[in-house]
């Protein structure tokens, strides 16, 4: 566990914590829907600072976490196709598919590269014209820009070689489900700062409406997520349901509008199925009538797909903060960073990893 | 992946019609895409998502911020993240 003292503004960190732990009267339960911030608050410990009334509840937005079974085995076989360079962002190498990761595919001498960037992908399909370029486009809304403005410009430049495998989840119908299902027993949200520097904060103030529930717009750091978890406390104990911005330095209410409306012209809303939880109605985006021709999916036809999950695996439940990673029979056993079972167990955003990473192994009900 | 590092905007340039620029992060310095801060200027900072810079922030809260990824170790991995595009580059540089 950290100590206060550890922080760069530790007399800060204090007084937060001070006044937290002053307004508090009851129990309440504060989901972090961003997987940074999930890495951001166990790393620090600043769930292991608060008074013992207010848990922190992991969510689901961990991009790598929620990319269905069923898309990651696409994914496999268009790698191994031996026309195909395939381009992913690191994390996604070693999430494990049905039967295999794309390092696998690699290592029989598949042709996946890791990029930095999409644009990356689009350069490679400029430069290998006689070869296809198949880039794995995952991600929030913060990732959304990135990968529209890719398919945009291959279209522009008439580059035929390009296409994309796009699995995009969005945070608002995430935070709808989670209040609807059952046995749910979130008070309050932290909302993601970056996700809300693109597309601003105005989609947020309908569901605190709707379900009674705090919002607020939080960013990375340990001071952010102390001053974050602060207002939603004080919201929760004076009955208020509103969205606040307490990341203002990064994120405006209307967002990226030059972001928004590229996104608007490539991607068009879609049901999602998340790895783990299932189908969220609206909860995704996919390339529009505009650009279908860069479908990764039509363009290979991969057939017969048939998805088997771990039968160790929990990480639906971890994804809907039902269990805690460490409760889970698996955790540092079967399943470790270096040989995971699951992909919340993968990316350093997932809850299992950061659990692993900090040595979480004692607390909760689960295994040594 | 989620991860947005915050950079100095050091030159803009257009490339085949789209708004780039050379961003530093901490000494790394990447081509970044600009298209979506139309206004942002040389000497401004900015926070970037795989390759794009998704919003403009002060001088402060950047070095703030920075200065705690650093701390964390988190600058590491970003940058990590950022050298992964050196791949493409290195293999675009092999002729095969
Ligand atoms: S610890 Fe491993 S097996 Fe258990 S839920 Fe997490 S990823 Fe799945």
């Amino acid at each position: 566990m950290k100590h206060l003292t550890e922080y760069r503004d530790a007399e800060q960190a204090r007084r937060l914590v001070a006044e937290i732990g002053r307004v508090v009267t009851r129990p309440w339960a504060i989901m972090e829907v961003c997987g940074g911030q999930t890495h951001s608050i166990i790393r620090n410990g600043i769930d292991q600072l608060l008074p013992p009334e207010v848990e922190m509840i992991h969510g689901p937005g961990c991009p790598v976490c929620v990319t269905p079974l069923e898309v990651i085995d696409r994914a496999l076989a268009i790698a191994a196709d031996p026309r195909v360079i395939f381009c992913s962002f690191g994390d996604m190498l070693r999430v494990p598919g049905s039967r295999e990761n794309l390092f696998a595919v690699k290592g029989r001498g598949g042709d996946v590269r890791v990029v930095y960037s999409p644009l990356d992908a689009v350069k490679l399909a400029r430069q290998h014209p006689d070869r296809e370029v198949v880039f794995l486009a995952i991600g929030f809304e913060t990732t959304a820009p990135a990968n529209a403005m890719a398919v945009k410009l291959a279209k522009r430049e008439g580059l035929r070689n390009f296409s994309m495998l796009v699995s995009h989840v969005l945070v608002p119908p995430a935070i709808h489900a989670i209040m609807r299902s059952p046995g749910n027993r979130v008070n309050a949200f932290l909302a993601a700062g970056h996700v809300c520097s693109v597309m601003g904060t105005w989609q947020y103030p309908p569901l605190a409406d709707r379900f009674r529930v705090p919002i607020v717009i939080t960013g990375f750091e340990p001071l952010d997520l102390l001053d974050g978890i602060r207002r939603t406390v004080l919201q929760l104990e004076q009955g208020r349901h509103e969205v606040e911005n307490a990341y203002a330095r990064v994120v405006s209410e209307r967002g990226n509008e030059a972001a928004q409306a590229v996104i608007a012209e490539v991607f068009t809303p879609q049901d999602r199925a998340w790895r783990g939880i299932g189908v969220i109605p609206g909860s995704g985006w996919s390339l529009s009538a505009d650009y279908r021709d860069f479908d990764a999916e039509e363009r290979f036809a991969v057939s017969g797909i048939t998805t088997t999950e771990s039968p160790l695996c929990r990480s639906g439940e971890v994804l809907k903060g039902t269990l805690k990673p460490n409760q889970c029979p698996a955790f540092g056993k079967e399943c470790t960073p270096r040989r995971p079972l699951g992909a919340t167990m993968v990316s350093g955003e997932g809850a299992c990893a950061a659990y692993y990473n900090a040595g979480r192994f004692l607390e909760g009900s689960g295994t040594a | 992946m989620c991860l947005a590092v915050p950079g100095q905007v050091e030159s803009i340039h257009e490339e085949n019609g789209t708004r780039m620029g050379r961003v530093n992060f901490g000494g790394v310095v990447k081509e970044i895409c600009l298209a979506y801060l139309p206004d942002i200027l040389v000497g401004d900072y900015t926070i970037v998502h795989v390759g794009f810079a998704i919003s403009k922030i002060d001088e402060a809260s950047a070095q703030a911020t920075l200065r705690t990824f650093a701390e964390l170790g988190l600058l590491e991995e970003g940058l990590e993240e950022l050298r992964a595009g050196d791949e493409v580059d290195g293999a675009l540089a092999d002729p095969t």
